[in-house]
């Protein structure tokens, strides 16, 4: 069984209006348990459209879309995954763990489960310390641990992030890839991850899926293979190779990427 | 220290303005009509606490009155709006004519309507004030809703009163309180003024008339001390119920 | 065009529901533990619209001018007074948020004053402040104040917003060009405090309305809508219908001091973004 599988997946904004957009046409994608897969690509390319088809916020125009082996939408209902965005979008008028407890409250979860699931997300994220806290108390960086958390508290098999890191300095940024590359190790969470920045991709992912725009369309899939995924990685040939297959992908050069 | 340079500022310029104030009436030599000394007005306000206090009580319990059934109509209707399209479609341009309208005036109408001895008509003249601002500043927060927090609750497969009561009540609490804040004040000055249109006189309005028309001017300013000592209630009571409802938000006044 | 549309069929919806009322409604009222809650829905309490709109057309007195006359010319009189009350508000409370800008120490001693000042019922001051009238100045200029002093508030509030909005880059910028205090006025904060200035200035507009109509009432001046208000609720016993229509001129002059002041954004305000001004 795959964890998310499209087929022949197409996205039409506005049909039959002037201001018809053809988003994403012809996706074809399977994504393996466990696996970490990154979407990348140039603004417009229809990568965050993508992963809100899988997340089922939006329906597809054609094609089928599975999850966890059963349709989008079922799998929505069912909760199969978990999901984070660039805006951390926390709830500021509820304390760090209540809005841990958020999803879990939706499922009818009693109060202590609820408590004892967000206390191991948080520690899992390294914020048991602030609980009690409220949003607007958190830095950026720490806000979108909380999203995480909050991603992961119903234990999904698959978890969606979209460009969670986006906002973040560098310094920031690496940290937290860290900490969610080992947080996957321990689930054993599938990923899907939108990015726009290549060595975040590279990084992170087994995986590196290279879009293009007008219309949206996979062009290019590049496997990353490094020994470990740690701060010696990235300075590794392999990471420097990876980077710049991906690269050459982007700039259009599918052939040259394929035959690398 | 820093908080002493915050208050000590104000509390300056209230000194130096009460003694400005002592100043020039007595130095002045202004007529009490015109304006009568802090110090006279002081010592009326003693000698009268007691009539200031009950006439303080019974506008205190109309503005109060005006303002809770002003404020729960205002916010239902602000989630009726927001939930029918139509609705909200006529009555925010009708809400934003209402207020360029001086409805205080409908005060002598509604003392037609019920009875002029009752207290009703000038509860029902402070709710009516107190709703549009309410209304329309809680109408705005319902619909601003986080585009994140949309795509969440949808992730979460969350519909209809979930969504209303995690998301949109909550999100419309800061806005529903920046009406509340206006409509205090509001409330008490309606309490106030709606009786100079006539009706039954108990409260701090006709208390300030009446003195005037003694030409007890000292007697009447007392009254108006007493007016705005009422007003600060109300707005203080206002922020102290917003800080205790949203103790997430760290400021205050913004 | 749309906006005046849903402004109609409100008005429309409202009229129903009057008349509705007064079709179905206890002609007494409903009364319950002793407390009239709904009101009575007889003639002489709550009067047929279309009686309300004939009336205007009939003489005030028997023998006088139409009532629609009278009430124009009352309207015309309180928006003369009006006018120039908003004109001093508006005046005082852009000096005054220019000086809280320019001076911290100004605006920590007197914005905590501004807000206070709204907090409170001030405009009970009104009968106590008609003893000026005629002896300093003529009655009318009392009610002006009491205008003026309704509507300084929203523009003081709203414009130190809109002085102190624009970003860090902007104000370092001017520095960069040596421009002092005077020219980062004018070229950067000015401009930027449009957006916040109209909208203060319609809740000016609005508040001195308010303020004109209350201080005649209090002050006792004629000519004006205000004193037309009482005269007429007390004639409501025999003739109810009179009352209303001082009411109509009262929101007539609503909507045209409103209607005034949009239109002194409309040329200065093209092509900039909207904000909503919150003053309190």
């Amino acid at each position: 069984m795959t964890a998310v599988a499209l087929t022949n997946v197409s996205k039409v904004f506005n049909p039959g209006r002037p201001d018809e957009v053809v988003a994403l046409s012809g996706i074809d994608l399977t994504i393996g348990h466990g696996q970490f897969v990154s979407l990348i690509g140039p603004s417009g390319c229809g990568k965050s459209t993508l992963l809100r088809l899988i997340a089922d916020l939006i329906p597809a125009t054609a094609g089928t879309v599975e999850v966890a082996g059963k349709p989008a939408s079922r799998a929505r209902l069912d909760q199969e995954y978990g999901i984070a965005f660039q805006q951390a979008g926390l709830f500021e008028w509820r304390t760090v763990q209540r809005n841990v407890e958020l999803p879990l409250e939706l499922r009818g979860a009693s109060r202590a489960e609820r408590r004892a699931r967000a206390a191991e997300m948080l520690a899992l994220v390294g914020l048991a310390d602030f609980a009690g806290h409220y949003p607007a108390q958190l830095s950026g960086g720490m806000q979108q641990r909380v999203a995480i958390a909050r991603a992961l508290a119903v234990h999904p098999p698959l978890l969606l992030m979209d460009e969670p890191f986006g906002a973040l300095d560098e310094m920031t940024r690496e940290r937290l890839q860290a900490e969610l590359l080992a947080i996957c190790a321990k689930t054993g969470t599938s990923t899907v991850f939108v990015t726009h920045s290549i060595s975040e991709a590279v990084f992170l992912s087994n995986r590196v899926v290279v879009m293009s725009p007008r219309p949206g369309r996979i062009t290019a899939t590049v496997d990353v293979d490094l020994p470990a995924r740690d701060d010696a990685a990235r300075q590794s040939p392999a990471y420097f190779d990876a980077i710049t297959e991906v690269r050459r992908a982007l700039r259009g050069d599918a052939a040259a990427a394929a035959t690398s | 220290m820093r908080s002493l340079l915050r208050v000590a500022p104000p509390v300056l310029v209230g000194i130096a303005a009460l003694i400005g104030w002592e100043l020039l009436v007595s130095l002045g030599r202004i007529a009490p009509f015109i304006l009568p000394a802090p110090s006279a007005i002081g010592h009326e306000l003693v000698a009268q606490r007691g009539n200031v206090w009950d006439a303080a009580l019974a506008s205190g319990l109309n503005a109060f009155i005006g303002l809770a059934w002003g404020t729960a109509a205002g916010v239902l209707a602000a989630m009726a709006a927001s939930r029918f399209r139509l609705l909200s479609e006529v009555s925010i341009p009708l809400a934003a004519v209402a207020n360029a309208l001086p409805i205080i005036a409908l005060a002598p109408i509604l003392n037609n309507m019920f009875e002029s001895t009752s207290s009703v008509p000038r509860r029902l003249v402070a709710g009516i004030i107190v709703f549009f601002p309410v209304f329309v500043n809680t109408l705005r927060g319902l619909r601003e809703v986080d585009p994140t927090h949309r795509e969440l609750m949808t992730s979460y497969a969350a519909g209809g009163w979930t969504f209303t009561r995690l998301v949109r009540l909550p999100g419309a609490l800061p806005f529903v309180f920046t009406g509340l804040r206006q409509a205090s004040s509001l409330a008490v000055i309606a309490a106030v003024v709606a009786e100079y249109f006539g009706g039954l006189q108990t409260g701090l309005g006709s208390r300030i008339t009446s003195a005037a028309a003694f030409t007890a001017y000292p007697r009447a300013w007392a009254f108006v001390v007493g007016a705005c000592l009422l007003g600060l209630l109300f707005y203080l009571a206002t922020l102290l119920l917003e800080r205790i409802v949203m103790p997430w938000k760290t400021r205050l006044l913004s | 065009m749309r906006r005046v549309l849903s402004a109609l069929i409100g008005l429309v919806v409202l009229v129903a529901l009057w008349e509705g009322y007064k079709a179905v409604g206890n002609p007494d009222g409903t009364v319950l533990l002793g407390v009239r809650i709904l009101p009575r829905a007889d003639d002489l309490s709550m009067p047929h619209v279309w009686d309300m709109l004939t009336r205007l057309g009939r003489p005030e007195l028997t023998g006088g001018r139409p009532v629609w006359r009278v009430v124009l010319s009352a309207g015309l009189f309180t928006l003369g007074i009006t006018t120039l009350g908003f004109a001093a508000g508006a005046v005082i409370g852009f000096l005054l948020a220019v000086a809280m800008q320019r001076f911290r120490l100004v605006e920590r001693g007197l914005l905590p004053y501004v807000i206070l000042s709204q907090t409170v019922p001030l405009v009970a001051l009104a009968p106590l402040i008609a003893g000026w009238g005629g002896t300093i100045w003529p009655e009318w200029m009392t009610v002006a104040v009491i205008a003026a002093y309704l509507a300084f508030f929203p523009v003081a509030v709203g414009m130190l917003r809109g002085l102190q909005s624009p970003q860090a880059a902007g104000v370092e910028l001017m520095r960069s060009y040596a421009a002092g205090w005077w020219r980062t006025l004018v070229k950067l904060r000015l401009p930027a405090s449009l957006p916040y200035l109209f909208p203060a200035l319609r809740l000016a507009g609005a508040a001195a309305v308010v303020g004109a109509v209350v201080g005649e009432i209090s002050t006792g001046t004629r000519g004006g809508i205000g004193r037309l208000i009482i005269e007429y609720s007390r004639e409501a016993t025999s003739d109810p219908a009179k009352v209303y229509t001082a009411m109509l001129g009262a929101a007539l002059l609503g909507l045209v001091v409103a209607a005034l002041v949009s239109l002194l954004e409309l040329p200065l305000m093209r092509h900039r973004r909207r904000v909503s001004v919150v003053t309190m």
